[in-house]
């Protein structure tokens, strides 16, 4: 039986156990490098992703609860060459040591973003409780967050999602 | 090697009758350098690999390939080398390609770690980097018909005065012989700087933002089985009963490894390997003995494992004399752990009787060494390629899942195999920071100035790295087990549990000992800073304890207790921003400051910070960190402050939340509720980095100077802000409730 995924805006059908973690199946059989595996426990938040536009879990998150539905991850939001704004926002702020969290802390930030544009830096802060950085960018981080909630505002319209498209 | 020896003598010959300069490629290391022994040291690791070409190749295109033995661990070093290569070559940073550390292409530059990347592979590139600009320079007077110094350097090309020009891949060319470096290099001057001391974006950034293939564990290879091991369930177990027959019926199996209680199973899909790893485990039997000191305090426990005492430093007449005011206290620290976010992973291809191995080790050519032992194979049929991991910080589980993936491969020839761990296996197993206790006793003479410093501390060794087969899980585990190497007590002027144990503070008086411990119940090695973080926790603290006694304002004792400028300018420098002269608590807050010397001859920084206590909940909160480093001369100054803010909170989280728990058996922090660390909640309003520039001052490290003058600074915050010295770490709510005995 296969699944039907839509991630970043493109459909695929996937030939997986329905109870396989979003995770493996974005890094295994879509070959997507964004969403981390951290923990498999749902306690670090390196393997955050969105779904309908609110942050998930995708190594707790079986495949068959998410089918249809419109999945996003880091590359969902733009490239090297054309960074989108949160994107942007992490590379300006140079928000980033080992880089291992930050995909995660970028899709939660993009998420409360999509939410909520104006989000302060108690929001920000709030938001992120879940997701842990062990290099210490966790200043970086808010900045880079901030600094992409004014990239979207610049840009005139409310944020986009161009994944959900 | 004596023909080698000749031909490098007929080169150097030829380079000095002809000018003819070089660039091909070679691993050649010491061998060249002996043959003049009077030559000086030559400066940072080209002492040890001093070919120009192991450093620097430029090809007749003018694609110009620098090599480091040095790793990316997302402290930013591929940036920072790039950015002196680019100096001293004259050329933009896009123009570098860099090749970090990998047996078959880098020098031996042994581990990255204690914050020496900047000091040996730096210095090392710089040099030869700038002698090659100044070969290059030398062959294109001659083909010119000019001087060098009528040269104009730029887009990869020397211009002469009459506006004729050759391209870096023109001169390169005919340049293809392996020149030594010499002492002496034409290091361009820190004022004609166009690349270094500036701001660059990290290079490695734009790619982990948007998903691009930047770690190892995004390798994807043909062929490619995911592994997973089953680690006994706690150290020294012995499987004494498995039966295999129900993962072999799972789907996607394509192997069970066992070797001794070396347990494994490759799939050919990655969760099937994680749900066969949990059927194989639950087929397990272990036999598991009780070794670990779980009703024992740390302190009682940790003494009783002395055997060994080393004198770290003395001076003077160290008994304290009977009539003196003396402050004495006991601290402690307790097991720490790497807690990198990504769990250790590597590939492994076993083919033609070669073996491959891409890994985050922080030591390829350690690591290789240890890896061919375990497998009974020669070195040079061992390659080790270093592939970025998730942060380190130290010796965590990388060596490790690169031994299990190289054990696993050797099973499967032909097919590379990913061994990823999962998240209870890195907490359970990786390397600890050791435990540490620390008592000191310390006097104030009549001039209100220490006059008397007795330091004590115990410690096993810090280092358990590769080494031998016996370092690694995989060897210790097979049935031709590699025992663990015994440790030594090894003194030397960078330390290891003794780092920064001898202050740097004038003290006429003093005796360092460390009691050392050989037995290491729990599997201990580096963890960023080593020693230094529970030394300089307990020296800062009793530095401060001492000023009160004297009735010394913190700042000023520190700076009366100091010789070296270099330090004063740091520790005012951060009193200065944080307006320490001028400070207004607020209720509930207190100030703290602390300094430290890294390896009292590394990298300088000073800290002031504030943080509100809670009472009622023993809730801390740092609010406000004020910094100020001095780690020589500024290649990229957001580096600096990068790697600065990233061990301020990482050693915040250590002294407020982290300790490794364990029963009789087993470790018990095995995932992130069972060993918490810092959350965004618990972040600093706000952290200060100021650099102080030292312009043509050697290169000093910046990844660990932050770490011990962290923790000392926010237990003297406490103490300001509530009188209460708290002397174990970590500070968590409930030892603060206990201490505040509200």
């Amino acid at each position: 039986m296969s699944i039907h995924l839509k991630v970043n805006g493109r459909d695929h059908a996937i030939d997986s156990d329905p109870d396989t973690p979003l995770l493996y199946v974005l890094r295994g059989d879509l070959a997507l490098n964004g969403a981390k595996f951290g923990c498999g426990l749902g306690q670090c938040g390196a393997c955050t992703v969105m779904v309908d536009g609110k942050a998930a879990l995708s190594c707790v998150t079986p495949i068959l609860a998410v089918e249809g539905r419109a999945i996003t991850t880091v590359e969902g939001l733009g490239t090297a060459e054309n960074p989108g704004p949160m994107q942007r926002g992490f590379i300006e702020m140079q928000a980033a040591q080992c880089g291992y969290c930050i995909a995660g802390m970028m899709m939660r930030g993009q998420a409360l973003l999509q939410e909520n544009p104006k989000a302060d830096d108690r929001a920000i802060r709030e938001a992120l409780q879940f997701n842990l950085c062990r290099c210490g960018t966790h200043m970086r981080i808010l900045q880079a967050i901030h600094r992409a909630g004014e990239l979207m505002q610049q840009a005139g319209a409310a944020p986009s999602n161009p994944g959900a498209g | 090697m004596d023909g080698h020896h000749e031909i490098a003598l007929t080169r150097r010959h030829l380079l000095a009758s002809a000018g003819a300069l070089v660039v091909g490629f070679s691993l050649a290391g010491r061998g060249f350098a002996q043959d003049n022994t009077a030559a000086p040291k030559l400066p940072g690791s080209l002492a040890d690999s001093p070919m120009l070409d192991s450093w620097i190749r430029i090809d007749g295109e003018g694609v110009i390939t620098v090599f480091t033995g040095k790793a990316e661990l997302g402290q930013g070093v591929r940036t920072a080398l790039i950015q002196i290569a680019a100096e001293e070559l004259a050329v933009d940073p896009a123009e570098i390609r860099l090749v970090t550390a990998d047996t078959g292409q880098t020098p031996d530059e042994g581990y990255t770690a204690g914050s020496q990347s900047m000091q040996n592979s730096g210095t090392a590139i710089r040099n030869a980097a700038a002698q090659v600009r100044e070969l290059l320079a030398e062959e294109a007077a001659r083909r010119l018909n000019t001087a060098p110094d009528q040269l104009r350097a730029e887009q990869k090309k020397l211009t002469g005065p009459d506006g004729h020009s050759l391209t870096y891949g023109e001169l390169a060319e005919s340049m293809d012989l392996p020149v030594e470096a010499a002492p002496a290099s034409p290091l361009t001057p820190h004022a004609r700087f166009k690349v270094m001391g500036k701001p660059l974006q990290r290079v490695d950034i734009p790619a982990k933002v948007t998903g691009g293939r930047a770690y190892v564990q995004d390798l994807r290879m043909d062929g490619m089985v995911h592994a997973r091991v089953v680690r006994p369930p706690s150290a020294g177990a012995r499987l004494v009963a498995l039966d295999e027959s129900k993962v072999k019926a799972m789907p996607g199996i394509v192997a069970v490894i066992r070797d001794g209680d070396f347990l494994a199973v490759a799939a050919e899909r990655e969760f099937q390997a994680v749900n066969a790893m949990r059927i194989l485990a639950a087929a397990a039997q272990w036999q598991e003995s009780a070794t670990l000191p779980a009703r024992q305090d740390l302190p009682t426990f940790l003494k009783s494992l002395e055997r060994q005492v080393g004198t770290v430093a003395q001076a003077g007449t160290p008994d304290i004399p009977s009539d003196t005011k003396v402050f004495r206290a006991r601290f402690t620290r307790p097991y720490q752990m790497h807690g990198s976010i990504g769990p250790s992973c590597a590939v492994a291809l076993m083919q033609d009787d070669a073996l491959t191995v891409w890994t985050h080790t922080q030591g390829v050519y350690p690591d290789r060494k240890a890896i061919a032992e375990m497998l009974g194979m020669p070195p040079e049929k061992v390659r080790l390629i270093h592939t970025e991991g998730s942060g380190c910080y130290g010796h965590n589980g990388a060596d490790d899942a690169g031994a299990d993936a190289a054990l696993i491969a050797k099973a499967l020839p032909g097919r590379p195999v990913r061994v990823q761990w999962m998240r209870e296996q890195e907490h359970a197993n990786e390397p600890y920071g050791p435990a540490m206790l620390t008592e000191i006793a310390a006097a104030l003479g009549p001039d209100g100035k220490i006059s008397h410093w007795n330091y004590d501390l115990w410690s096993n060794t810090h280092s358990t790295r590769p080494g031998g087969a016996g370092s690694l899980l995989a060897g210790r585990s097979m049935a031709k087990a590699y025992p663990p190497e015994p440790a030594e007590m090894e003194i030397t002027p960078s330390g290891n549990g003794d780092r920064n144990a001898d202050p740097l503070y004038t003290v006429p008086n003093k005796r360092v000992l460390w009691h050392f411990l050989p037995d290491m119940p729990i599997r201990v090695s580096a963890l960023r800073s080593l020693g230094a973080y529970a030394n300089v926790f307990s020296l800062e603290s009793t530095m401060d304890e001492l000023a009160r006694m004297a009735g010394a304002d913190p700042v000023e004792f520190r700076l009366k207790h100091l010789d070296d400028p270099r330090a004063a300018a740091v520790i005012r420098e951060a009193a200065d921003r944080f307006a320490w002269s001028r400070y207004q608590p607020a209720p509930g807050q207190g100030r703290g400051f602390a300094f430290a010397r890294y390896k009292n001859h590394a990298a300088y920084l000073a800290m002031a910070l504030t943080v509100r206590v809670e009472r009622e909940t023993g809730h801390i909160r740092v609010e406000r960190v004020v910094t100020a480093i001095d780690s020589g001369e500024i290649v990229n100054p957001d580096g600096i402050r990068n790697q600065t803010e990233g061990g301020i909170l990482q050693s915040l989280s250590w002294t407020l939340y982290e300790q490794v728990t364990f029963d009789e058996r087993r470790i018990t922090s095995i995932d992130w509720a069972t060993y918490p660390i810092l959350r965004f909640s618990s972040v600093p309003d706000s952290i200060e980095v100021h650099i102080v520039d030292r312009p043509d001052q050697p290169f000093l490290g910046t990844g660990e100077a932050a770490q011990g003058p962290t923790g000392a600074a926010i237990a003297n915050a406490i103490r300001d802000a509530t009188g209460v010295r708290l002397y174990d770490l970590p500070f968590t709510r409930d030892r603060v409730k206990a201490a505040l005995a509200v």
